[in-house]
This record gives C-alpha cells, structure tokens and sequence, in this order.
C-alpha cells in the first residue's frame, strides 16, 4: 500500500495543494462497512469512460461509506490491456478491483494479449452506453433500410467513421454489415483516436456515416447536424427520434458496457465482500445520481450471471473480429 | 446575445475579487505543472474535477482557463532554460530558446516568448470572441485528405531544421519516423516494432522523445565534455530586458505566429505542434539572417511560442461553438462541462452564455495575469543558469525522470529515457542534428494516418489529394517552399 500511496502522491504532485484545501469537501461519511481500503484501478489515462467510472465509484464508496479509503490508479494503455496485465499479477489480492469493458474485450482480441478476463474474477457489469448510426445532415441515405441496402450492395462504398479499431463501434460496424447481408470482409472502417476528430469528418460528410455512443453524437443530433438512423438498444430510447437496429430489420443489440473486476483466484469470502460492497454502491442513492448525471444506463448484472454474459461477449465478439479480419 | 453586449458581461463576472482570485490561482497552478514535463493540463483539470464539481460551473471554468494558458507559460519557461519542453507545444521553443539561454540571453528570451504569448493569446481570444462560426465552417471543410497535405506542408520544416548536413540531417528525421511507428496500428489494431513489450503497445510517447533528446542528451554531452576539459566562460546573463532591436525582431513573428496558430488551432486535428512547426519553417525563410537559427535567434523563439498560445486558443473554438474537443484538454473540459449538465455545442451561447462569456473573459484576464506574473520573474529564472552545472545538470535530471514518470507512472518509459538520452548524446557528439527526429516523430504517424484514413475513404483512388481543392492548394504550398528557395537561387536572388 506504502507503495502505492506514494506513486499517487507523485502524480498528483501539483495538484495536492489545491486538492488539500477543498479536501473536506470529500470527507468520507461514516463508516459502516467491512472494507477500510480499495484502490480502484482505471486502466486509461484520467478523462475517459473507465477512469470516469472509476472515479464516481470513488465518491460514491467514500460519500456512502461502504469504503472508508478509496484511491484511483490510472495504468493506461492499448485498449485496458496493460493495466489488466498489471493488474493480473495481484493473485489472491482483494484490496484492489479493476474497472473494465467491452473495449478491453476488442483489445485483448486484437492485441493478442497474453492476459484476458480468465486471469480476474468478474464481478459485476454496472453501465452501458448504446450505440448510434448517424449521418450528416445533407446525406442521401433517409433510413437504416437505405445504409443496409447500400452496403449490400457494396459495403465499401460506405465508409463508417468511429473509435479505435477492434473497438465497441468497429464490432457494431461488422456485426450490422453482416446483418444486412453484406460481405463484412469488405467493410470500409475508418478508426479516429479522438471523439472530436471523428465528429468532425462525419459532420464535414467525409465518411458515409459514423458510429459511436449516443453521448458522443447527442448534442449535434439535437442540433439538427447529424440524422440519427438507429440505435443500437433493445428498445427505442426516449428523447431520440431513432428506431432500433431491430425494428429496421438488422438482427443487432449491442451495448458499450463497462464492468468491474476483481484480482484472480480471490478468496470466496474476499469475492462475497466485494460483490456485497459494489451490490451495496448500485444500490445508493448516490450512484443513481452519478448514473442520471452522466448520462448512463444502469445494466448492474453481478457475480456468476455477468460471468456467462461475458462468455458469451466474448464468443460473439471474436466470431465478428475474425470476419472482418482484425483477429486470425 | 450580442457579442459585445455579453463580453461585457462576462468581464462583469469574471472581475469580482472571488473570481479574479479563482483565475490567479489558476494560472499559478498551470505555471507550476507547465514545468514538470509529463504532467499537463488535461491530466491537472481531470484530478481537479472532483474537487471542483463543489464549486459553481463559473468558478470552475475560470480556474481551468487559467490553468489550460498557464501551463504553455511554464512550459516554455523550462524549454528556453533548461531545454526540457515541458509540453509538445514548446518543443520548437526549445531550439533557439535554449541556444540564446546558453549565450546569455536566456532573459531576452524569456520576455520575447512571454510578450509574445500575451499578444497571441490576446488576439486569438478576441478571435474566438468573435469568429467561432466562422471558423467551425471552415474547420469541417478539412478531411483525411485535407489534414495529410497539410502535414506535407509541415513535414518541409524539416528543410528549415536540417542543420549543415542533409545527410545527416534526413538520417535524424527517419530514425524519428521509425520510431513513430512503434505501437499499435490505429485503422488495423495491430501491433507493430513492440517486440512483445506491453508499454510500447501505445507507441513512444513524443514528452518522452523530447525530453530524452533535448535534456538528457544535453546533460550527457555536458557531463562527458566537461570530464575533459574546464568550461569555457559563456554563461553571462546579460541585459535583463529585450533590446530595441529584439522588439524589432520580434513583432513581426508575433503577428504572423499567431495568424499561422489560431486557425490550424481550430482544425479539428490541427493541435499545437504544426502551427509552431510552421512559423519556424516561414520565419527562417522570411529571415534575412537565416544562418542565425539554431544557432539562438530571436524569431525563432517569438514566432513559434505565438503560434503555440494562439492554438491553445483556437482549440476553444470547436469546443464551445460546436461541443468538438479536439484536444486531450478540450475532452477533458468537455467532460466537465457535462458533469454541471451543459452540453458545449452551437446552442451553448445562447443557453449558458453568463457562463461562456465569464469564461472568455477571464481568458483575457488570465493572459494579463501571467504576463504579470511572468515578465517580473524573468531576471530571476534567468539566473537559474548561474548554478554551477554540476548541479543544474543533477536538477535537470531529476526533474526530467520525475515528469516522465509522471506520465504513464511506468518505470519502464524511465528506461526508455535513459536510452533515448543515450541516443541523443551521441547524436550531439558526431553532429547529427535532434531536431528532426522530434518532427518525424510528431509527424509521421499523423501523416501516415490521414493518409490511410483517406485512401480508405476514397477505396484506393490517390487522386484524392489533387482533386481536393484544399488539398492540392497545401500541395502546391509545400513543393513551392522545397522547390522555391533553388530557382530563386539560381536566378541569382540571396534568400534562406
């Protein structure tokens, strides 16, 4: 711990000063819980969707008092690989958990990485975010019918412009090419590392199309720049004029979901007190504001039934990875 | 609102003692992490976020412009001393930067890069008051194909970098463009060069390059020359303040560093290290004493360190005006926005506009600020070089390895210092110039990237980047700088 407390105060180094003086702000409330200390790790650099996760369960476990003492450590790098690496090492250890998702899925894939999900305990899936198709404004294509058609016809005439490649949006990307019958070996994906970039050259009717989470593209949406032709969920969302992937008669549903995790051959009863104190933060009033504040959907599935659903994530990810070529 | 009408709010806002004391403190905040390579203001506002979710949405804002412009002053503060650019930004800075710190002239420096920063980010303040639309429009018109001529064109400063030997100067520039692309493949997701190493899947970070070549490389050549034989006596501070004919040289490169950095700011993915690429490449070539730079002229550090501050401005534009971060700071102010609940985009200034225009305002106040933070201390930063260099050497390596450690908290990019330091180091003992490494590295995976983004888009058909009218106007730009400078010659017209 010694050791960790002091690589936190390192990075933090300027920032303490400021940190110190609205530090009774964050004050952790009264403790009624078994843990005393947790470090959560973000495997992403400070900013992203898994370090935002990681920090509100910071202020959620502290504010609630479910955790007396929480720190965030972000090891970023190569999709969440090199923090699961790290993180992989801590057998047995239950002092820290790790914040994860179905870009770390693309990853591990892709990357070839030699650690994967098998090395830690799934705890629990606690968010997700649904993916939107967009055009630009002025584009030809009206409806979901109107792409599916295009790509069948041929699918690298549509560029589709997104995240990183292997990413949630790539995988979205292949698995409606090949919902719409198209030959997916063909899909014309174009990655861009920043949400703002790709924004841009999708606005700018650069690419055909983009594809990425609903958050990304809802303030253009709204704006009347970008047309939305479906999304990604179940069922339609309220407060966006889109049918879902379904009703457009592309058998798809697929969420940007983010999870945590706990270290490799966890004790049960070291497993039970984690699972109990994430069941104990879902359940706060705290993180239901968090959720509602960020924009996230609550999708809190935890202990052995997450654990199926990522097999069968993972299964259904590798066979669309390995169609559009990423993985051999 | 009224564009007018609404700043002048937004000065009503900012220019109560409680916010006036949130901007100060926010540009002293910037300064200090602007120092430590490593740590930058995207990472400072995202560890600040929690603390200031506390505050109200203005205040917040305030603090995080102030440390978002404080930062690229203290970034260059330790190029032009210490030759360790604390930021990408400053990384041209630190060419004639340092080389006029070693002459003794490290104060004009100073001031030249401070005044020069308060002129830019002025002016680049009052253009993002008042053109946004205008530039957003513009901005969209730019693709793949766009951003690839336009990094050709930045890959001719190069030419203006090469140093007495091209041979060795092109040798520079591929060793950074083969480092460039180690790392993960970003249209394919593979891994390329990482020979099975985890930390390198993420490529090398450029901070680490940087700091590696200038710093450490430096510290080396110092030490090994220094074993031999006593320094030579070249360490005289000099007149404090810039002399006449350093405000004549400098102005000129002021202006056109900031019209080169505010609109390629604004570009989507523009970033700050191709503006100061550029203004460097047009000073030389304006300069009537071309053979001065890198060897520590004034321009050099004048026009660059304009055009840096100006693009921290226009990264704003995109953000506010079209809720478009273009920047690893303008997502992380995007995330802060959202967390008060307010959606950046073309509905921001009419919805939050007390907000935007405190914040805009208090732009300008910060910038006045560090000017008068700044300008003071330049005699005293100065002196900093007086230490006996053993001991600024020993200092300038630990605040090296602490910044890069920062970064990934990895010992492993320590390593990776510590080999390119070695790199560098020979690299100044048989006269290869550092400099083009450093661009080759900045710019070829972008190149390579927007070129592969647009030969996609357009399925294999490379007339792309002729039949675009923007395109091939940047084409033609860059052959004409390569190409212009030998017929000039040969007509028998003297010109850099």
């Amino acid at each position: 711990m010694t050791n960790l407390t002091r690589r936190q105060a390192l990075k933090t180094g300027a920032a303490l000063a400021a940190l110190a003086t609205a530090g009774g702000l964050l004050m952790p409330g009264a403790a009624l819980a078994a843990l005393d200390a947790l470090t959560v790790v973000a495997p992403a650099k400070p900013g992203g969707g898994w370090d935002q996760t990681a920090r509100s369960m910071q202020e959620v476990f502290q504010t609630t008092g479910i955790v007396k003492a929480v720190q965030v450590e972000n090891v970023a790098g190569a999709g969440g690989t090199v923090g699961l690496a790290q993180f992989a090492n801590r057998k047995g250890d239950a002092s820290a958990v790790l914040v994860g998702g179905l870009v770390m899925l693309g990853a591990i894939l892709t990357n070839k990485s030699p650690v994967s999900f098998k090395d830690v305990t799934p705890l629990a899936r606690l968010t997700g975010e649904y993916e939107v198709i967009v055009v630009p404004a002025a584009s030809e294509l009206k409806s979901m019918g109107d792409l599916a058609a295009k790509l069948k016809a041929d699918a690298g005439s549509v560029s589709w412009g997104g995240g990183s490649a292997g990413g949630t949006d790539h995988i979205l990307a292949g698995l409606i090419a090949k919902a719409a019958g198209a030959d997916v070996t063909k899909l014309n994906y174009v990655a861009f590392s920043g949400g703002g970039e790709a924004l841009a050259a999708i606005v700018g009717g650069h690419v055909t199309c983009g594809v990425s989470g609903l958050g990304e593209f809802e303030a253009q949406i709204k704006a009347g720049e970008l047309r939305a032709l479906a999304i990604s969920s179940g069922e339609r969302l309220p407060g966006l004029d889109a049918p879902t992937l379904k009703e457009s008669g592309l058998d798809v549903e697929l969420a940007n979901w983010r999870a945590v995790f706990g270290a490799g051959e966890l004790a049960d009863a070291d497993k039970a007190a984690l699972l109990d104190a994430v069941d104990q933060m879902v359940k706060s009033d705290a993180w239901k504001q968090t959720l509602a504040t960020k924009g996230w959907m609550d999708t809190y599935l935890a202990g052995d039934a997450f654990a199926a659903y990522l097999s069968e994530e993972e299964a259904r990810v590798t066979t669309v990875l390995k169609e559009i070529g990423l993985v051999s | 609102m009224d564009t007018f009408s609404g700043l002048l709010h937004g000065f009503e806002v900012a220019f109560t003692p409680i916010n006036l004391m949130w901007s100060l403190l926010g540009v002293t905040l910037g300064t200090a992490i602007g120092v430590l390579p490593g740590i930058g203001p995207a990472l400072t506002i995202a560890l600040l976020l929690p603390v200031t979710y506390h505050l109200d949405p203005t205040a917040a804002f305030i603090i995080f412009g102030g440390i978002y412009y404080g930062a690229m002053y203290g970034s260059s503060t330790t190029s032009i001393l210490l030759n360790v650019p604390g930021e990408t930004g400053s990384i041209v800075t630190a060419i004639d930067g340092h080389m006029m710190a070693k002459k003794g002239r490290a104060a004009a420096a100073l001031a030249t890069a401070a005044i020069g920063s308060f002129v830019a980010g002025t002016i680049a303040t009052v253009g993002l008051s008042f053109l946004s639309p205008i530039m957003v429009k513009i901005a969209l018109l730019f693709g793949p194909a766009e951003y690839f001529s336009l990094m050709i064109l930045a890959f001719v400063t190069v030419s203006a970098l090469l140093g007495s030997s091209i041979l060795r100067g092109m040798s520079a520039l591929f060793i950074g463009l083969a480092i460039g692309l180690i790392g993960i493949d970003t249209q394919t997701g593979q891994a390329r060069f990482t020979f099975g190493l985890l930390p390198l899947l993420d490529g090398v970070d450029v901070v680490v390059v940087a700091v590696g070549l200038f710093a450490l490389g430096e510290a080396f050549h110092v030490a090994f020359r220094e074993a031999r034989r006593p320094e030579e006596l070249s360490r005289v501070v000099g007149s404090l303040w810039m002399s006449r004919s350093d405000w004549a040289r400098s102005w000129k490169p002021w202006l056109r560093g900031t019209a080169l950095g505010f609109p390629l700011g604004s570009l989507p993915a523009g970033g700050t290290e191709i503006p100061t690429f550029l203004s460097y490449l047009l000073e030389k070539r304006l300069s009537k004493k071309p053979e001065e730079f890198g060897q520590g002229a004034i321009e050099a550090v004048a026009g660059p360190e304009a055009a840096n501050n100006a693009a921290v401005a226009g990264v704003l534009v995109p953000l506010l005006s079209f809720g478009l971060p273009t920047s690893a700071t303008a997502a992380i102010l995007l995330a802060a926005f959202q967390q008060y609940g307010i959606q950046p985009g073309p509905l921001l200034f009419s919805s939050n506009s007390t907000l935007v225009w405190a914040l805009i305002a208090s732009l300008y106040l910060g910038n006045l600020m560090l000017l008068v933070l700044n300008l003071p201390l330049v005699g005293l930063w100065a002196r900093l070089l007086l230490i006996p260099r053993p001991l600024l050497y020993g200092g300038i390596l630990v605040l090296s390895m602490l910044g890069v450690y920062s970064l990934n908290n990895s010992v492993f990019d320590l390593w990776l210092l510590l080999g390119i330091g070695l790199l560098g180091f020979a690299m100044r003992q048989f006269e290869y110039p550092v400099a083009p490494l450093v661009v080759g590295l900045i710019l070829g995976p972008m190149a390579e990237e927007q070129f592969r983004r647009a030969y996609a888009i357009a399925q294999g058909d490379v007339s792309v980047f002729f039949t675009h009218p923007i395109s091939a106007s940047l084409l033609a730009i860059a052959a004409a700088c390569v190409i212009g400078p030998y017929l000039l010659r040969r007509r028998g017209v003297s010109i850099g």
